[in-house]
């Protein structure tokens, strides 16, 4: 092979060309870094420090004439970490924290929250009318006696502003209608009116202002005081949540680590462990399952397809990798309507048949079944393909020369053309087992799981992979428990791990050899 | 095999011909059924397989138009399906380009430079391929929830997050077009350096234009991957009008709003052109798969 090559030690001319390429690069250095910096800034310190690393290897690579041949590569590798190997990593660190829908925020959030957390003294409501002058606006409140109060001009452009209001006798001629008024509630969020009394009212709600405190008093060592009852509240760091002396907690709370306890929930908490373990074992049978399935149909199929005397061969191979071809979310919502067990054409089938209408939908072990079934479907065609390319490789003699000494056709396949078949297809099995094993994409749109396994914490479902449960824990149904789902990610990560470095052993063995 | 009775062959030929038939039977049933629920009236199993009375209801609903019925009552398109089409090919597209360019850069220096670390660095490479992007789906979503307050057009329920994530995923292609460069004779390349090419131009003026083959397969293999994507789009695409038709579709089979019929044509109408696409192609797609994955 050819071993491409610069001359390393020929400087390069100094032509505009040069000049403007090696600008570039730092302009967009510059640009990414300042990326990074945004990054980090708005709570994803992990994910700035990536930015910034990739950054800097851009600034090396193409800004170094050394670096010439990792800029071909480059562009790939910092895509790939950035969200490939990164996103994995950090899922697995998400698992070691509280991030979840009670705990989505940072800190600093959670404090901006807290003191934007305003109490409406119901007995201060006042209702409002807004009146405009140009383009500014007049805020009017109609008192219950005779008469009311209009305030001073104001924006109500977004901006933050206390007005005065001085007592009139009638309402101005000309009020918005109510449907503009609510146009403007964001201006009107932002202002405060004072009325001659002192009393400051601020909007409450589409029709009324009243007088608004806050809820919460921040100090400078973070601690929060409930402005009502005095209660002092102290950010607790262990477990992200503002607690006072009594153990009250206030939501939202923030995200912080927690070190093992998703963990320990895991492996301690029953109604969790033993769906787990029930679920890895039905992950484990469906991969198993599709991978022998497809692979005896695929082959089977193949054989015959191979054999000389079948006519029409061209026509059977179209339609059989038919499934194969319509894209697999269309397929598989196919099944989910055929397969639906009160008005699915399958059921409608089956009784006109045989007088059965199999509970697919609420029967777990029939889920199983169906959700195998709808797969082999969907996978025996690659199978034959494949198969179709390595029958090729089997000498004929050699089936003939079987033939010859009395052998059958089952008996020829199982000694002569199988062996030679498998060694080539092991790879691709296991490739295909480790596809299984994460084959979410079937579940969530088939099953979603369902039906649920009894008396789990979080939902479980008769027919949830391991993948798909850590899905339903992060996006669906129970809430978005982000830290838990990581944490059941990290399991999934090793024992993907396992699959990938065998998968990678085999395939060692298989490019020596061939 | 070669002692061949006419007999028996006449039977065994019969008995694989029952077979073939029979299977495709079984194998073709849901299509059939998809396709005459899709002229039926109603979104309900009611009928034969043959629709008694044809309606072209769910197809034109299928197509975005307004659907009048013989009573006066206009049925108005329950979902955006030629919208969902258009997102999903556009993300596919440019995410398909996207992977080519870096890829094909890729393989290029994977199977023609040596450089320092490039075998630890292909194994290690070939070992992350194997991990799911499922894996990373809460991570992802984390960064790009934060990243929408940089800018909504890289958050979440963008396009943009959605083409990143899936350019990120160029692994699988870097292993099959590197074994294609590979099998390029390297005298090509030697004559180039000896006339002063640089690795960039013998790339350009030679590689490129030999590895449009499989550049194709390329092309297509992401298209499709693309558009068959749920997991990620799911994550990241929350709002109707922003989905792809693996995450819209779902919405027909509601449990509460169950729309079978308008389901059948809006799944025949976006179906077919992929299905066409990959039939044209697969010929090239399989030897592309099988080789990419064996050629270590």
């Amino acid at each position: 092979m050819a071993v491409a090559s610069i001359d390393m030690s020929k400087p390069v001319p100094l032509t505009p060309m040069a000049v403007v390429a090696k600008a570039l690069v730092f302009l967009a250095t510059g640009l990414l870094l300042f990326a990074a910096y945004t990054v980090y800034m708005i709570g994803q310190p992990l994910f700035g420090v990536i930015v910034t690393i990739v950054a800097l290897g851009f600034l090396f690579v193409f800004g170094l004439r050394r670096f010439y041949f990792a800029r071909f590569i480059y562009p790939g590798i910092a895509t790939m970490a950035l969200f490939v190997i990164f996103p994995i990593f950090y899922t697995i660190y998400l698992g070691f924290t509280n991030y979840g829908s009670f705990n989505l925020l940072t800190y600093q959030r959670v404090q901006e929250v807290l003191l934007s957390s305003k109490i409406v003294d119901k007995s201060t409501a006042i209702p409002f009318a807004v009146a405009a002058e140009g383009d500014h606006y007049r805020v009017y409140f109609e008192d219950a006696g005779a008469g009311g109060y209009l305030s001073d001009l104001v924006a109500l452009d977004g901006s933050t502003a206390n007005v005065g209001a001085s007592a009139v006798n009638s309402a101005p001629e000309v009020l918005l209608e109510r449907r503009d008024a609510i146009k403007l509630r964001k201006g009107l969020a932002e202002i405060s009116v004072t009325l001659p009394d002192g009393t400051e009212l601020r909007n409450a709600g589409l029709r009324e202002f009243a007088s608004v405190t806050p809820e919460f008093q921040i100090a400078p060592d973070g601690n929060a005081t409930r402005v009502t009852d005095g209660a002092v509240f102290t950010p607790d760091h262990a477990t992200g949540f503002y607690t006072n002396a009594e153990g009250e907690q206030i939501t939202p709370g923030w995200r912080t680590n927690i070190g093992l306890q998703n963990f320990e929930r895991i492996f301690t908490s029953d109604g969790i462990r033993g769906p787990m373990i029930s679920i890895f074992i039905w992950t484990v049978i469906f991969a198993v399952g599709s991978v022998v399935f497809t692979f005896a149909l695929g082959v089977t199929l193949a054989s015959i397809l191979q054999w000389p005397h079948l006519r029409f061969k061209a026509a059977y191979r179209i339609l059989l990798i038919l499934p194969y071809a319509v894209p697999a979310f269309i397929s598989i919502l196919v099944f989910k309507g055929l397969f639906n067990q009160n008005f699915g054409e399958i059921n409608l089938v089956l009784e006109a048949l045989f007088g059965l209408r199999p509970e697919w939908n609420t029967n777990g072990f029939l889920a199983r079944c169906m959700l195998l079934m709808v797969n082999v479907w969907l996978g025996y065609p690659y199978m034959m393909l494949l198969a179709m390319g390595f029958l090729q490789s089997v000498p004929e003699e050699q089936k003939k020369a079987a033939a010859l000494e009395g052998a059958g056709m089952l008996r020829v396949f199982w000694t002569i053309t199988l062996p030679q078949i498998l060694p080539p297809f092991l790879p691709l099995l296991l490739a295909s087992f480790a596809f299984n094993f994460n084959n979410i994409v079937l579940v969530l749109l088939l099953t979603r799981g369902g039906p649920d396994m009894p008396g789990t914490i979080i939902p479980a479902g008769e027919t949830d992979i391991l993948g798909s449960f850590t899905y339903r824990i992060a996006f669906m149904d129970s809430g978005t428990q982000f830290g838990l789902s990581g944490a059941i990610t990290l399991l999934i990560f090793i024992l993907v791990s396992i699959m990938a470095y065998a998968n990678f052993v085999f395939m060692r063995r298989a490019a020596n050899k061939g | 095999m070669i002692v061949e009775n006419k007999r028996t062959l006449f039977w065994q030929k019969l008995v694989a011909h029952g077979f073939m038939l029979g299977f495709l039977v079984i194998i073709m049933f849901p299509f059939l059924v998809v396709i005459s629920i899709s002229f039926r009236e109603g979104n309900f199993t009611v009928g034969d397989l043959i629709p008694r009375n044809p309606t072209l209801e769910h197809w034109y609903l299928a197509f975005g138009l307004d659907y009048t019925r013989a009573d006066g009552t206009v049925i108005e398109p329950p979902y955006p399906v030629l919208l969902w089409m258009w997102n999903s090919v556009k993300i596919a597209l440019i995410a398909a380009f996207g992977v080519l360019i870096v890829s094909t850069i890729s393989a290029y220096a994977f199977s023609r430079i040596r450089f320092k670390g490039r075998a630890g660095l292909l194994d290690s490479l070939f070992i992350i391929q194997m991990f799911p992007t499922t894996l990373a789906l809460v991570a992802l979503y984390a960064i790009f929830d934060s990243m929408g307050d940089i800018s909504s057009a890289i958050g979440i329920d963008s396009h943009g997050a959605l083409i990143v994530v899936y350019l990120s995923g160029v692994m699988m292609h870097i292993w099959t077009i590197k074994g294609y460069f590979d099998s390029i004779d390297s005298s090509l390349d030697k004559a180039a350096s000896i006339d002063g090419a640089t690795p960039w131009q013998t790339f350009r003026m030679i590689f490129l234009p030999l590895a449009t083959p499989i550049m194709a397969v390329v092309f297509v293999l992401v298209f499709i991957g693309v558009i068959n994507d749920y997991p990620v789009a799911s994550v990241l695409l929350r709002s109707e009008d922003q989905m792809t038709l693996a995450v819209g579709s779902r919405l027909y089979l509601n449990e509460f709003k169950y729309l079978w019929g308008d389901f059948a044509a809006a799944a025949i109408l976006s179906g077919l052109p992929i299905t066409v696409v990959f039939l044209i192609a697969q010929k090239y797609l399989v030897s592309g798969l099988s080789d990419g994955a064996v050629k270590g």
